[in-house]
Formats: C-alpha cells, sequence, structure tokens
C-alpha cells in the first residue's frame, strides 16, 4: 500500500471528527447507547472506510468487497455513523438510531440494514464468524484478494469463544483475515485490568501463531501502515488499536463509566446531566479538521 | 397393522430384523448431500468418527473443518460459512451442539438469519454407559423455542438420511437430532419423507388411543402397538413424528380419530414432542395428552435397554399407558 498523503490524513481525520458528532448526536437523540468505545474507534472506522475497504456505499453487498464483522455490536454507533458519512444511507436516519421500526437496531442486525456482514451484540462471537467466512473463501478461492476484518473489544477477550477461535485461526493460517482489537482498557464494570486484566496480549496472540501490530488507534497515517502491513501477512493479524475510550471529549475520556451511558444518562461529578451532551458536541466540533458547515 | 403406502422394510419385525445406528444415517445423507450440492460442508467438533461425519471428511476433505472441542466457535464459524454461501452442517453430540453452544445458535445462526444445519448425535438415555453428563435430554426443547429453527427427529437411519438430504435443500437454520444405538431399520428407499409432514405407521383395529412418537421411540411405540392389539385386543393409532417443528397440523386429524393422545419419546417430558402437541391440540382441538417421556430427571450409567426401562420409556410402560388411558373417565 502506497503511503498516504497529508491531505488524506486531514481529509480521514476530519471524517473521523464528524462520525464522532454524528455518534453523540444519534445517542442524544436515542437515549441510551454507549458512547466511550464509539467515540474511540472512529479513528479507526474511518481509516477503514475512507482508505482501505474495498467497499461500495452505493452497492454494499457486492460480490468482490472486502468484509468487515463487527464483534462488539455495542459500538454500532460508530459503524452506522461511518456508514452514512461514506454515503450508504442518509446523514439524517442516524437520529432513528434505537427506535422502533428503525433500520438501525441498538445492535446491528444484517437484515434490517443493507451492509451489516453479521448481527452482533452477544460478544465473543465475531471472530468466529469472520474466520468461517474466510474458511468458506478459500475453498472456492485458495488466493483470495479479499480481507475480512473483524473489529472486536478487549472486554470481550473475557469470553472463552475468541480463544477458540483464536487458536482455530492460528492453525489454520489464512492469510486475509486481519482483526483489529480496540484496546481501551475499560469495560462496564471497571478498568480491563482490575475486572480481568489481559496482557500480555501481544505474546498471548504470537504463541497462537498470530501476527500482531501494535497501533496508536488514533493515528491515521500509523493505523493506516498497520493495516497494509497486514494485508502483505502471510498469518492471520491481530491489530492491537490502542485507543483512549471517549476520544474527542476530555470529559469522558478514559472513564469507564462513560461504557454504556449516553451523553444526558452518565456520570455528574465533571458534568451535570443537562450539560453533557451540548458539552460534548461543541467540543468535538471545535477539534482540528472539521469544518462545522459539513456536519449537517 | 402397518401402513402399505409407509413401504416399510420387508424384514422388520422378523427375526432377520436389519438393525443401524441413526447416526450412520446421518453419515450417508451427508455424503449423498454433498454428492449432489458442492455448497454443502462439514464441521466437527473432534467427534469425526462416532458422529459418522468421518463418510464425508474421508471423500471432501477440502470441505470438512476440524474444529477442535470448540463447540461455540464451531456453530459461529458454521454461520460465517454460511453468510459465504455454503450450506453448513456442524456436528458434536446433542448434549455439547446444540448443549453449549445455544446462545451462538441463537444469535449467530437463527437471529441471523444464515442457512446452516446443527446436528447432534447421542442424544436419549440409550447412550448408556456414559452417563447422565452425555445423555441430552433437553435438546428437542431449547432447539425448538427459537425463532426460525426447524427441529428434525428421524425414526431410523433410513430417515435420517433422507432428513439430511431435505435439510440440505432446505433454505433455513435446521436441528437434526440422532441418536447412538443401532435401531431396526423400519423404513425404506421408498418411503415418503418430507420435512413437516407426520406419517401415520401403524392403524389398529377400532382405534380408541393416538400414540404420537418421534425417534427410536416409534419402533418401541409399534412393539407396543401389535402386542396391543394382538393380546388385548386394544386398537391404536402410532403416528411417527420426525418433524418435530413446524408441526404438522394433521396432527389433530389423527388426534380426533381417537380423541385420546399419547406421546413417546426419549426426552425430558417438558418441552418436547409431547409439550409441542399438547400445545397445538389444546388451541385446534382440546383434548387429555398424555406423555411417555424422561420425568424432569437427569441420566445415569447403564446398558440402554435397563435404563429405558428404569425410564419408563419401555414397550411395557407405554402399554400400560394406552390402558390407564382408557381406563379414565372423561367430562366431555
Amino acid at each position: 500500500m502506497k503511503h498516504l498523503k497529508d491531505r488524506e490524513v486531514a481529509m480521514i481525520e476530519k471524517k473521523a471528527n464528524q462520525i464522532r458528532i454524528s455518534v453523540i448526536e444519534s445517542l442524544i437523540e436515542a437515549g441510551s447507547g454507549h458512547t466511550a468505545g464509539p467515540l474511540g474507534m472512529a479513528d479507526v472506522f474511518a481509516t477503514l472506510f475512507f482508505s482501505v475497504l474495498r467497499y461500495d456505499p452505493k452497492n454494499p453487498q457486492a460480490e468482490e468487497r472486502d468484509r468487515l464483522i463487527l464483534s462488539n455490536g455495542h459500538i454500532c454507533p460508530v459503524l452506522y455513523a461511518t456508514m452514512a458519512h461514506a454515503g450508504c444511507f442518509p446523514v439524517k436516519e442516524l437520529l432513528t438510531l434505537r427506535k422502533f421500526g428503525s433500520r438501525l437496531q441498538g445492535h446491528p442486525h444484517r437484515e434490517y440494514l443493507p451492509g451489516i456482514e453479521t448481527s452482533s451484540g452477544p460478544l465473543g462471537s465475531g471472530l468466529s464468524q469472520a474466520l468461517g467466512m474466510v474458511l468458506a473463501d478459500r475453498i472456492d478461492r485458495p488466493q483470495s484478494s479479499t480481507y475480512f476484518y473483524c473489529l472486536m473489544s478487549d472486554g470481550e477477550l473475557n469470553c472463552g469463544q475468541n480463544w477458540e477461535a483464536i487458536m482455530h485461526a492460528g492453525k489454520e493460517q489464512p492469510h486475509n483475515l486481519i482483526a483489529v482489537l480496540d484496546r481501551n482498557g475499560i469495560q462496564i464494570d471497571g478498568f480491563t485490568r482490575d475486572v480481568m486484566p489481559l496482557e500480555p496480549l501481544e505474546e498471548k496472540f504470537a504463541s497462537f501463531n498470530w501476527h500482531v501490530i501494535n497501533a496508536d488507534g488514533h493515528n491515521i497515517q500509523e493505523l493506516y501502515d498497520a493495516f497494509g502491513e497486514a494485508q502483505s501477512a502471510l498469518q492471520p493479524t491481530m491489530i492491537i488499536a490502542h485507543t483512549v475510550p471517549g476520544k474527542g471529549v476530555p470529559q469522558f475520556e478514559r472513564d469507564y463509566r462513560w461504557h454504556g451511558a449516553p451523553p444526558g444518562k452518565g456520570p455528574e461529578d465533571i458534568l451535570t446531566k443537562d450539560t453533557q451532551g451540548e458539552c460534548a458536541l461543541k467540543q468535538l466540533r471545535s477539534l482540528k479538521g472539521v469544518i462545522v458547515s459539513d456536519c449537517d | 397393522m402397518l401402513e402399505e403406502a409407509i413401504h416399510f422394510h420387508k424384514k422388520v419385525f422378523t427375526t432377520r430384523e436389519e438393525s443401524a445406528p441413526i447416526r450412520e444415517g446421518y453419515g450417508k445423507g451427508l455424503l449423498e448431500a454433498a454428492e449432489r450440492d458442492i455448497r454443502v460442508v462439514a464441521l466437527c467438533a473432534d467427534l469425526t468418527d462416532s458422529t459418522k461425519t468421518s463418510y464425508f471428511k474421508d471423500r471432501f476433505p477440502a470441505r470438512f473443518v476440524e474444529m477442535g472441542i470448540g463447540e461455540q466457535s464451531m456453530a459461529s464459524v458454521a454461520s460465517g460459512m454460511a453468510a459465504m454461501g455454503k450450506v453448513p452442517f456442524f456436528t458434536s453430540y446433542a448434549m455439547f451442539s446444540p448443549g453449549r453452544n445455544w446462545e451462538q445458535i441463537r444469535t449467530t445462526i437463527c437471529y441471523n438469519n444464515v442457512n446452516a444445519k446443527v446436528v447432534g448425535s447421542h442424544a436419549g438415555v440409550s447412550v448408556g454407559p456414559d452417563g447422565g453428563t452425555h445423555q441430552a435430554l433437553e435438546d428437542i426443547a431449547i432447539m425448538r423455542v427459537i425463532p426460525r429453527m426447524t427441529v428434525l427427529v428421524p425414526c431410523d437411519a433410513e430417515e435420517a438420511r433422507k432428513a439430511t438430504l431435505a435439510a440440505a435443500e432446505y433454505e433455513g437454520p435446521v436441528y437434526i437430532r440422532l441418536q447412538r444405538e443401532a435401531t431396526p431399520v423400519m423404513t425404506t428407499d421408498v418411503s415418503p419423507f418430507r420435512i413437516g409432514k407426520a406419517q401415520c405407521f401403524y392403524r389398529g383395529r377400532n382405534p380408541k388411543v393416538t400414540i404420537f412418537a418421534c425417534g427410536a421411540m416409534v419402533y418401541t411405540a409399534l412393539e407396543a402397538a401389535r402386542e396391543l392389539e394382538e393380546e388385548k385386543d386394544i386398537g391404536v393409532l402410532v403416528v411417527n413424528v420426525p418433524t418435530i417443528k413446524p408441526l404438522d397440523k394433521e396432527v389433530c386429524r389423527y388426534a380426533e380419530e381417537t380423541g385420546r393422545v399419547l406421546t413417546v419419546e426419549e426426552h425430558q417430558r417438558i418441552g418436547g414432542l409431547g409439550s409441542a402437541v399438547a400445545e397445538y391440540l389444546t388451541e385446534q382441538c382440546p383434548m387429555p395428552v398424555y406423555r411417555v417421556g424422561v420425568d424432569d430427571r437427569f441420566g445415569q450409567s447403564g446398558e440402554p435397554g435397563e435404563l429405558l426401562e428404569h425410564y419408563q420409556l419401555s414397550k411395557g410402560h407405554i402399554m400400560q399407558m394406552v390402558r390407564t388411558i382408557l381406563g379414565v373417565k372423561y367430562v366431555s
């Protein structure tokens, strides 16, 4: 893969911040949902959709597409917002998130919205599904150039099923399976190190015969290079994306209490409930690279 | 007498009767389905020989996925393969799949609406010496409660072969329940089988009770029916119900022929064939429904025959239940 030009990086950064704004707007309207993960993964999603994925927003089910499998379905506000900004559906539809009759289910459903590869929410099963897709593809096309990206969380590594899949992928050695781990260090009950320590993660994955790349999950160029390296690897690759939960809103950042709360229903020791939404939007709109008039 | 339309095996109920494990019919059916349809793939969780998935593996190694002992991942890997257009059959003992991986089956297969087939072998107490840990008695209940799931319980190896072929052609999630022990082969390649269809196997003279049965217990019910007629002059209907879900609406007609229903299965009395029949009849043509099955207990080690006797799943118990039902006076 080529190196990204500065203006391409700036474009993706701008998209990421637009996605963050849409995430907050949709969560405020929904009145429920997850805040920390979607904000933290906005840069990864923007990098994928605007520079890496082979994907046609006007034909999201085209045969020759890369697959993006979201294992931690609860961060779907960022998937929906990214898809909308990529042109899959109108941005204003994001305001139907979690409402009755919406295509944007609280956790994604394959049949509701074209472009969603699988239904997810119960944690720990996405990597197995991605592996199943890879194995099926390999039967027909051993030299396949389709990539299967599985986005997953660090907390869901608590689930035993993930380790079944990690072991299995280590055995099968598919070259085109690329997992991205959102290493944000939090889960519902607290910090991952307290709830269920995961380290040393890099060594764990490597010992299961995976190629492992550490990347700053907010550095577009670094993420882009990580995807490039993963694509050329002959092993399954785990990109450990080190992210800040709640990224972009300093009052939300690194605070696990924002895992499952929307603005307006989060912890009140820093911001009162009635100011959480507006404060978050104000700060996101002031971020570098955002042209406010583009946000509508 | 045995229904002619079923084209029973000529040797059934003779001294030269042939037996085969129901799971063997699955192995043959899977191989046949794979020969007909290139999309058919198979997965197994370290039980390839005993579930007879080995027939497929030997013939189509490139289309076989050895999962190791990972039933949860197996269900989801199958889901992923189905999403890419394959028709995956994934197999283990019923206790582990669908026993251990229920949520993966619910979410990644049924909720997700993909075309994957769950195959659970070694169901029922007739597993024998392995004991209660390995005797699935709840699998029908936990599969039939999931929306979109079709549940098949073939009565012999030949019907298992046909059920497997039918599942391969059917678009959507299917659970096939298999049993370990050698079971008399009653049906033949010309016996009718269709998903969703129950078949009357035995029609006694002036029948007084309708017996609905599934799996290997169909043979036991037929034995009971023959003896009741020959020795007690009591006529019954025996209806084979290989599709628990969707249940054939014709069960109403069979039930109304006699007005008294007995269900027979090697499964908990809660949640299986008996529950399915009772639920349907309660709404459509209410009448008393008695259920032979395991009565809210776990299995244990023993020989299949002694376990079936102990858990009141024998021919003698079915006959006793029929006499009890006929002795009860109903207020209509």
